[in-house]
């Protein structure tokens, strides 16, 4: 990379700056309180957002497994539901509003509150003053206030799931006029509301972190670290920052005047409707300007989600490759790409809500246009392992089962992406296969394969690999054999939603089928239970970590101590001389970061 | 090195910089309302929009409460800190007073008969409400802010001379006034 870039006037400034604000914090006493609950270190606020995150996915997973038990046999009947919900679960098979309540928030949950706040949150929380070197991020304040703001979204949402006429039951993208009418359904009465209260906490929480994040990486880059030093990492979750920070506030829009319409009985949604003989006196709404609102973050959102699993994948592959990362400017582009193309694809939610066709070609020209910067980064990927040294950490298994899932999950968004297919395939389980595969597992892999290997530097121990390599093999097959039938039983037309097709000729001969996903899923799910535990045991019990950089990797965060405290270096910020992709050159296995130029470096 | 000095002048504080990252993000919220507005004003059935006259005296509280908070920059920049807790203090009536003449601006409509929400109501004039309140809410956050800005000046022991909390509030609120005007021409143009 750039070599002649090595005294930015920024840099220096940055870590004078820092040492005047945070020379002094490691020295004085901390009580419970001030270091693990009400605490402004980035660290401990990033354990928050991913020991938070993995609560939210043991809940969100297990309404999975729920309605998986109603699709999988729906002729049987499961007594203790009945016990453990009462009338949700009459006589032990699970009732329709129930079902929609579990898929909602099922949605709502890992969408939002795990694959957002628990990837996002902790690894940009974690990583970001680690790998650009900086004492911690650019407010503190803010950023304790974004983990409670979204603690307190985590109640709101939490405590909507025991009122008495449940949870929101339209969908995660509770689309009105169902979600608009107390009257339309049990889930838009007090749960409605309960949603949407705590997204717009969730939003708030989100965009106190994004701006921080961004104004970090811009401001409190250590001497030496120019944009084009920074881990890809840091890219990464600098773009996954921009992307929030334009694209909730719309979804806050959006979800405002939506109370308006709940609450106010204003029409900017609901048009002439009738529930149950009832004529509404509402007139001229738009339910498409909903879709509007909501697809302008919703389809950013699936990028959210998936740069910083992207970022953290591209470091571990090439740690573990012993070998540059192929292509970084093509890398950083194609981020670049992807978030600028993330916009600009909304409506490719909404080909069959009446879009104008004329409208539509324009989007599928640009959703297919996102195929370009996805095939730049598997094939940089590709060719990082290729006759690379690899050491397969369970991290690094991680990192390739996600390039898997990407691969094979991105070439059915070509299917989706085209308006004309979209008329048969809409609705059906191909586009949940897609968007499973693709956002849901990919990023989950990305965020498991962050876990692995940033777990030394989190609790200074290593999680169990006996445990970790079952969790791998079993979540990578295991999620083909939920997710590819699918894709099968969505050509022919099987819709989503419905939560029995037994009196349905054309598809209950999938019943087979289901009951076989449904069985893996319970599986799944079972070892995600195993990765808690091991989680849980290693912080404590885990082998201790003797060195401090143990992957033998160039980026900051590993000349710091094994267990840094709130400071993040006992001395001096170290100083950046070189990009973080220095492995295997000139004979050297990794050359840190922090190490000069030498004479006689070759280029790379 | 001495060009790393000349620089650091220069370079924008990173509290200050964030707060205008956050206020693009405002600008989104607000862009999306807008853009709705314009959606939902091309379709049937659009009352058109009439703007209350006293829009126009807190469109001027807000502009001079502009000018006010810049004085009490300057005064504070000059450590002049009577005058800066005074124009400080004054800035933050002319936030209230803005804030109230909006509120007696939307009664108004209650006078004329014009249902803003619940049954009868036109999107047009529930487009106003929301849009204006949601910028009322801003409005109310940097008041509050300049409020703890003027209690912790009064009752601060030691002379604090760090200019930097008033240059973001003070940023935050340009950005406020300056949001007011480009809603106020909207809805003005877009009736």
């Amino acid at each position: 990379m750039s070599t002649e870039t090595v005294s930015h006037a920024h840099d220096a400034t940055s870590t004078s700056h820092s040492h005047e604000e945070h020379g002094h914090d490691h020295h004085h006493e901390e009580s419970f309180l001030t270091k693990y609950v009400f605490t402004t270190d980035h660290k401990m606020i990033g354990k928050q957002f991913l020991i938070t995150g993995i609560i939210w996915a043991i809940i969100g997973g297990l309404f999975s497994v729920l309605f998986r038990l109603q699709l999988g046999y729906p002729d049987s009947t499961f007594p203790i539901l009945e016990d453990l919900f009462g009338k949700w679960a009459a006589g032990g098979r699970i009732s329709n509003e129930f079902y929609y309540a579990l898929v909602t928030m099922h949605g709502t949950i890992l969408v939002f509150f795990v694959l957002t706040a628990g990837l996002s949150g902790t690894f940009a929380n974690i990583l970001i003053p680690l790998q650009i070197g900086a004492r911690d991020m650019a407010s503190g304040f803010l950023n304790m206030l974004s983990y409670w703001f979204f603690f307190l979204a985590s109640v709101v949402m939490f405590a909507s799931l025991f009122i008495q006429t449940g949870p929101a039951s339209g969908g995660w993208t509770i689309y009105p006029p169902l979600s608009a009418l107390g009257q339309a359904s049990e889930g838009s009465k007090l749960g409605m509301d309960f949603w949407l209260i705590s997204m717009a906490l969730f939003i708030v929480s989100s965009l106190l972190g994004g701006l921080n994040y961004i104004s970090t990486i811009l401001n409190l880059r250590t001497k030496g670290m120019s944009m084009t030093r920074m881990p890809l990492t840091m890219w990464a979750i600098f773009f996954t920052a921009v992307l929030g920070v334009l694209s909730f506030p719309v979804l806050l829009s959006g979800a405002v005047l939506l109370l308006f319409d709940r609450n106010l009985g204003t029409s900017f949604y609901l048009s002439e409707i009738v529930v149950k003989g009832e004529i509404l006196p509402n007139e001229g709404g738009s339910a498409i300007l909903f879709q509007h609102l909501f697809w302008f973050l919703g389809h950013p959102e699936v990028y959210i989600i998936l740069l910083p699993a992207m970022g953290m994948v591209s470091e571990i592959l090439s740690v573990n490759s012993r070998k540059p990362i192929f292509g970084y400017l093509a890398m950083v582009g194609s981020l670049f790409a992807i978030a600028i193309l993330a916009f600009l694809v909304w409506a490719h939610h909404m080909f069959v809500t009446g879009l104008n066709p004329f409208l539509g070609a324009f989007f599928v020209l640009l959703t297919l246009l996102i195929a370009v910067p996805s095939a730049i980064k598997v094939f940089n990927w590709l060719t990082t392992l290729w006759k690379g040294n690899i050491r397969f950490t369970p991290g690094m298994l991680f990192a390739i089962g996600f390039v898997s899932l990407f691969i094979s999950g991105g070439l059915t968004g070509i299917f989706l992406g085209n308006s004309t297919l979209d008329i048969h395939l809409h609705d059906t389980y191909f586009v949940v296969a897609h968007f499973h595969i693709v956002m849901g597992v990919a990023s989950f892999f990305g965020m498991f394969a962050g876990v692995y290997h940033w777990f030394p530097k989190m609790y200074g121990r290593y999680l169990n690999n006996t445990m970790a390599y079952i969790h791998f093999w079993v979540t990578l097959i295991g999620a083909y054999l939920i997710f590819w039938p699918m894709h099968y039983s969505g050509l022919a037309g099987m819709p989503r939603r419905y939560t029995d097709w037994s009196n349905w000729q054309s598809f209950n001969q999938f019943q087979g089928m289901n009951s076989f996903i449904s069985t893996v899923a319970m599986i799944v799910f079972a070892v995600q239970l195993l990765f808690v535990f091991n989680f849980f045991y290693s912080i404590f019990k885990g082998r201790k970590v003797q060195s401090e950089n143990p992957w033998g990797a160039n980026t900051l965060e590993w000349t710091t101590p094994i267990n840094p405290g709130h400071g993040n270096w006992p001395g001096d910020i170290p100083e950046v001389h070189r990009w973080p992709y220095d492995y295997g050159k000139d004979g050297r296995d990794f050359i840190p970061q922090t190490e000069p130029i030498g004479a006689n470096e070759s280029k790379h | 090195m001495i060009q790393a000095v000349s620089d650091q002048k220069k370079r924008m504080h990173p509290h200050k910089f964030t707060m205008w990252v956050a206020i693009g993000s405002i600008l989104m919220m607000f862009a999306g309302m807008t853009s709705a507005y314009i959606v939902k004003r091309s379709q049937a059935g659009w009352m058109m929009i009439e703007i209350p006259g006293i829009f126009w005296f807190s469109t001027l509280a807000i502009l001079l409460s502009s000018a006010t908070v810049y004085l009490s920059l300057r005064s504070l920049k000059q450590r002049e800190m009577k005058a800066y807790r005074r124009w400080l203090g004054i800035t933050a009536i002319f936030g209230v007073l803005f804030l109230a003449l909006q509120i007696a601006g939307f009664k108004e409509f209650a006078e004329r008969d014009i249902r803003i929400v619940g049954a009868g109501s036109n999107a047009s004039y529930s487009f106003l409400v929301a849009i204006s309140g949601l910028h009322g809410l801003h409005v109310l956050g940097g008041v509050v802010a300049l409020v703890v800005m003027a209690i912790m000046a009064v009752r601060s022991s030691t002379r604090n001379y760090n200019t930097v909390p008033l240059e973001v509030v003070a940023t935050y609120w340009h950005f406020v006034d300056l949001l007011w005007i480009y809603l106020f021409i909207f809805f003005n143009w877009m009736k």
